[in-house]
């Protein structure tokens, strides 16, 4: 993908077993998204999103059809090369926040730098940077469970936009925040993807969430039933 | 070096509960060590006090003698040939004359075995020596075995019949002069020792002995070839006692493999339990782009390093104990070597050989590793959705 594309779908489908009957996820999804998009699917629960989500961030794979994200064809992956891409290009912003509970803040943001093997200093300067981005310098030492759910999920986006991916995945990241923290949040995910031009794409169905999205794709039922950018976006 | 990192930070994170797994573990390796130190103990206690009061540096004993055929005995004799005599005067070797005989204590007839040494010989720890200082015409030793099943003490005087090599039956009395204590329970039982010329000249039978023994640290290859003498070293000698010593084992080893089973089963468990709580880390460290190989590898390495502080744990406490029953001993009490059927005394000095310990620790960490990979490779099967949702598939 040349084009200026970070993620193309084409006739995507995604079909869960289910007993003897089967539940369809995604239903012939077609969908792109340029480099630098501050984009959101949005929808009910249950229509699709975070197994859309998913099978983009290479953590599942399309029971039929294509995902290409990076030029990666997701569903030809093999797990250490859907790791590989994971680890380089996609940083992951989850609803739980998911940090990894015995690390320090500054060891859960050094941990994609430890697996792309960068040296010490270059992981001092990039964390110090990452912290700095979420404002949360200060509390490098504390661990997680010393953290507000808004601090969790700052730690989280630092942890995700450390190592400068092309693209970053954001799972439903202001449910459990409030909105004071939810528009914070927002505030510095738009900074970080108008200054060092990171993709966003997030799965939500929050509103405070969607006032800040300049692409709305709207699934319904596991398709499509949306597309809008907004207008001056 | 990312791996071993991340186990150890994992490991530094978890706090009390590593100390409590590896204090745990360090037990195990400890009792173990100790049971294995025990019975080792056991069998360089007895391989040594036979060795000093029975066995020395091996035994020649004339052909025809079989000390586990007692109507045998009675002819089990003959003429001392000149290359023993030669390393019993150069005090290398010692003769001793075994003759079946009868005692009559206490109006009681009982089966003994006489058994003339030299008052002199220093190849074997007897105290001997006491036969030579009593002016009794019949001076004799006896043990403590002998002494209580016989019924006599110090200073008793007994009846004894033998028959000399003429085949004229005698009868004598003995004094006995001593009760010696011996923790060699085949020097004792049954056994009355008097003077070797005093006995020869009993039996009838001058220069003559049923089996000589060389001194303890003999090499068998300086000894003379003796025609109608057969030499038994040590090793045959002490056979018996090995056997026995690896019967008791057996059970010793059983309590190994059970606590060594009982470990692994805290291990194993463990780390299920850790792979269960910890499977949104799982998921998160997947999604992270961790490759499932490398976490299978994290968790196997945080299992295995629980094994290395478990080591470091026992030594710290481990080390002080063991090394303090090595010095001090254990006390057995007086009757549990006769109920082992070993030459014990009272206090047994366990003994803790590298082999011991370094295999011991080896294995265990070893064994740690591998059950610390099976419960992870349910990891490799894990999708990194379900791991995330905290399910397993």
């Amino acid at each position: 993908m040349n084009d200026g594309m970070i993620i193309r779908t084409t006739s995507l489908v995604k079909i869960y077993p289910l007993g003897e009957q089967s539940i369809t996820a995604l239903d012939d999804v077609n969908l792109d998204v340029r480099t630098g998009e501050f984009a959101g699917l949005v929808g009910p629960s249950g229509s699709g999103k975070t197994t859309l989500l998913n099978i983009l961030g290479s953590l599942d794979v399309p029971t039929r059809g294509s995902a290409e994200v990076l030029g990666e064809r997701i569903e030809t992956l093999s797990h250490r090369k859907a790791a590989d891409l994971r680890n380089r290009h996609i940083g992951f912003i989850f609803q739980t926040f998911n940090l990894l509970p015995v690390y320090s803040v500054y060891e859960n943001v050094e941990f994609p730098l430890l697996l792309l093997g960068f040296s010490p200093a270059a992981r001092r300067k990039a964390i110090q940077a990452a912290l700095e981005w979420v404002h949360l310098a200060d509390r490098a030492k504390s661990r997680p469970s010393q953290l507000s759910g808004g601090q969790s999920q700052r730690v989280a986006i630092a942890r995700a936009i450390v190592k400068k991916p092309a693209l970053v995945l954001a799972d439903e990241p202001t449910a459990n925040l409030d909105a004071e923290n939810s528009h914070g949040i927002l505030r510095t995910m738009e900074d970080i993807n108008r200054e060092l031009g990171t993709t966003f794409l997030f799965s939500t169905h929050d509103g405070k969430v969607i006032q800040h999205l300049r692409r709305t794709i709207t699934l319904v039922d596991g398709r499509v039933a949306k597309d809008e950018v907004r207008s001056g976006a | 070096m990312l791996i071993p990192k991340l186990a150890f930070k994992n490991m530094r994170g978890a706090g009390l509960k590593t100390w409590l797994n590896a204090g745990v573990l360090s037990m195990a390796f400890v009792v173990i060590i100790w049971t294995q130190g025990l019975y080792q103990g056991i069998d360089a206690e007895a391989s040594r006090a036979m060795t000093d009061a029975e066995y020395g540096g091996g035994q020649f004993w004339m052909n025809g003698y079989d000390p586990y055929d007692p109507l045998t005995l009675q002819d089990a004799h003959a003429p001392v040939p000149a290359p023993l005599v030669s390393m019993i005067d150069a005090g290398r070797a010692a003769a001793f004359l075994v003759v079946p005989a009868t005692i009559y204590p206490n109006g009681r007839l009982m089966s003994a075995v006489l058994k003339g040494v030299d008052p002199d010989q220093r190849v074997l720890s007897l105290p001997a020596a006491v036969l030579k200082a009593s002016h009794t015409e019949v001076p004799a030793l006896i043990g403590t075995r002998m002494a209580q099943s016989a019924g006599l003490k110090k200073g008793d005087v007994v009846t004894v019949r033998w028959r000399d090599a003429r085949g004229t039956f005698d009868a004598r009395e003995i004094e006995i002069v001593e009760v010696m204590s011996t923790v060699v329970g085949t020097i004792d039982s049954g056994l009355i020792w008097l003077p070797l010329e005093t006995l020869r000249e009993m039996a009838a039978l001058p220069g003559q002995a049923t089996i000589v023994v060389t001194a303890k640290g003999t090499a068998p290859g300086t000894l003379p070839a003796v025609p109608g003498w057969t030499f038994v070293g040590p090793d045959v000698l002490m056979k018996d006692v090995k056997t026995l010593v690896q019967s008791k084992t057996i059970g010793a080893s059983i309590m190994y493999v059970i606590l060594i089973f009982l470990a692994m089963l805290a291990v194993f468990n463990t780390q299920l339990l850790s792979i269960w709580r910890r499977r949104k880390e799982i998921g998160t460290i997947m999604a992270l782009g961790m490759p499932r190989g490398r976490i299978v590898g994290l968790f196997t390495l945080e299992g295995a390093l629980t094994g290395v502080l478990a080591a470091a744990i026992g030594a710290v406490y481990g080390i002080p104990l063991l090394a303090l029953t090595a010095i001090r001993g254990i006390g057995l009490g007086a009757s549990l070597g006769d109920s082992f059927g070993l030459a014990l005394s009272e206090k047994l000095y366990p003994v803790y050989s590298v082999l011991l310990v370094g295999g011991t620790t080896l294995l265990i960490f070893l064994v740690t590793t591998a059950v610390s990979y099976l419960p992870t490779r349910r990891i490799s099967r894990l999708k990194p959705t379900d791991a995330l949702r905290g399910r397993f598939s």
